[in-house]
Order: C-alpha cells, then sequence, then structure tokens
C-alpha cells in the first residue's frame, strides 16, 4: 500500500496530519499498538521538522507485510552537519516553533530511537530526505 | 483512577469527551514541551500543560494519551476540541498553576512517569 501527503513549510495547524492519517490506517492493520505508537511519534517529529526548518516537504509511505517505509523528503535549507543535529539539545529552531512546544533539539534523536532503522541524507541549500523503517514482524 | 474523578478533585471544566470519563489513567506528566511528551512510552498517561495549542493534541493524539489538563486557566479553542474528539481525547480546563494540579493528583494517587 502506498500513500503520498505533501507538507507546507511554516504551516503549524497542518503539522501532524500525515501522522494522524497514518495512525488511522495503522490501526486497523498493525495489532501491536507499540509499534503504532513508534511509528506515528517518528513522523509526527518529521513533520514538524519539515514545517519549522523546510519551505515544502512531502511524505510518502509504503507498507507491506513485514514492514512500513516512511520517506520524508523536504525542499529546505538542508543540514550542514547532521552528526550536531542529531545531538540531543543542539537546535536551530526559531522562538515561533519554540513557542508551539518544540525546538528543544530532542527531534532527530527521537525519530531515530523511534524506527528499526533510519536514515538522513541532506544538501545545504537543498533540502533533507529522512528514511525511517519499522518492522512489523518480530523474530 | 477514572478520568471524571481526576476533574472532580482538581475542579476542572471538561470541554470534551464527557463519553469517556469512565476510562482510566493511573500516570500523569506535566510539560509545556511536547519533545519531551513524545519521547515517553507508558500507558494511561495524562497530560498537564499550558500549551493550549493543536499541536498538545497532535502529541497526545500520537503517544496514545487520553487525557489533557490544560492548567493556569488556559482556554482551549474549536480546533482543538474537533481533533480531540477525531481521537477520543478527553480536555479538561482549570484554573490552578500546573503545580498545584499536578501536586493534587499527585497526593490523590497519580504515578509519575519517572
Amino acid at each position: 500500500m502506498h500513500f503520498e501527503f505533501n507538507i507546507e513549510g511554516g504551516d503549524f495547524s497542518k503539522a501532524g496530519f500525515a501522522s494522524s492519517q497514518l495512525k488511522k490506517i495503522l490501526k486497523q492493520l498493525v495489532g501491536d499498538h507499540k509499534i503504532v505508537k513508534r511509528t506515528v511519534v517518528a513522523l509526527y517529529e518529521a513533520e514538524v521538522n519539515v514545517v519549522a526548518h523546510a519551505y515544502s516537504g512531502k511524505v510518502l509511505i509504503d507498507i507491506d507485510t513485514d514492514k512500513i517505509i516512511i520517506k520524508v523528503k523536504d525542499k529546505g535549507p538542508g543540514i550542514e552537519d547532521i552528526q550536531l543535529a542529531m545531538q540531543e539539545g543542539y537546535s536551530t529552531a526559531s522562538e515561533k516553533v519554540r513557542e508551539m512546544g518544540f525546538g528543544a533539539g530532542m527531534g532527530l534523536s527521537n525519530i531515530k530511537n523511534n524506527s528499526d532503522d533510519f536514515k538522513i541524507e541532506s544538501e545545504v541549500g537543498v533540502g533533507t530526505k529522512l528514511t525511517i523503517i519499522a518492522n512489523l514482524k518480530t523474530e | 483512577m477514572k478520568i471524571k474523578e481526576v476533574a472532580q478533585i482538581i475542579g476542572g471544566k471538561v470541554v470534551t469527551g464527557a463519553e469517556l470519563l469512565e476510562n482510566e489513567v493511573n500516570r500523569g506528566f506535566a510539560s509545556d514541551l511536547m519533545s519531551d511528551v513524545l519521547t515517553l512510552d507508558s500507558e494511561e498517561l495524562m497530560l498537564i500543560t499550558g500549551l493550549a495549542n493543536l499541536q498538545a493534541i497532535r502529541t497526545a493524539e500520537m503517544s496514545d494519551i487520553s487525557c489533557i489538563i490544560f492548567a493556569r486557566n488556559k482556554k482551549v479553542n474549536a480546533e482543538m476540541i474537533q481533533v480531540a474528539e477525531e481521537s477520543n481525547i478527553v480536555l479538561i480546563e482549570c484554573a490552578g498553576s500546573v503545580f498545584k494540579t499536578a501536586g493534587v493528583l499527585y497526593k490523590a494517587g497519580i504515578k509519575p512517569v519517572f
């Protein structure tokens, strides 16, 4: 199954729309509610990041029998030092983002913690691409 | 503890979710920083916050939080109520501070997350 959602940079009222839709879909398909929660929390954090930092973004979700693959691609400033951005507490968020209850430098590491596999690629001046994978079958 | 008892103890006003008041909450977390809320994995959790915006509701939705208490007399808006209704989240407004509200609930037996 394939789903796509658009994210608009700066529009906080829509942040969480894609993760909300994904939660509704996964609740029907996945019995383990911990997997559902981890996956939607990871996507929600990614959505907030796009809204907070980028101009626009796209969420691509593929659900198959053994895993969920989520790609979040944005057009934006990109990340110069990914290692630094991954550090808990490091943030470049604006005052507006902080007023929304975010921007404490926790997002990327929390996405990683809530994924079974996580990849981040970024090009300065172009944008950032996250790949979040959740395994559905436990060995 | 049932959510209806929570509302009673803190003298709160249930804004939406009146049909969900028999549901149980056993742990509480107080924060205005949604990033911290999103790192939790407790069950039957309620959130006490002074952050009255849509992101507080979305955070609760993603984190399986079934009840949010808006302390410091913060008011919820129509959009927040709509999203909360779709996600079966009880919203309670109360006049007390976050500190007082959390203290009253702790004394009544609500456990901390850590």
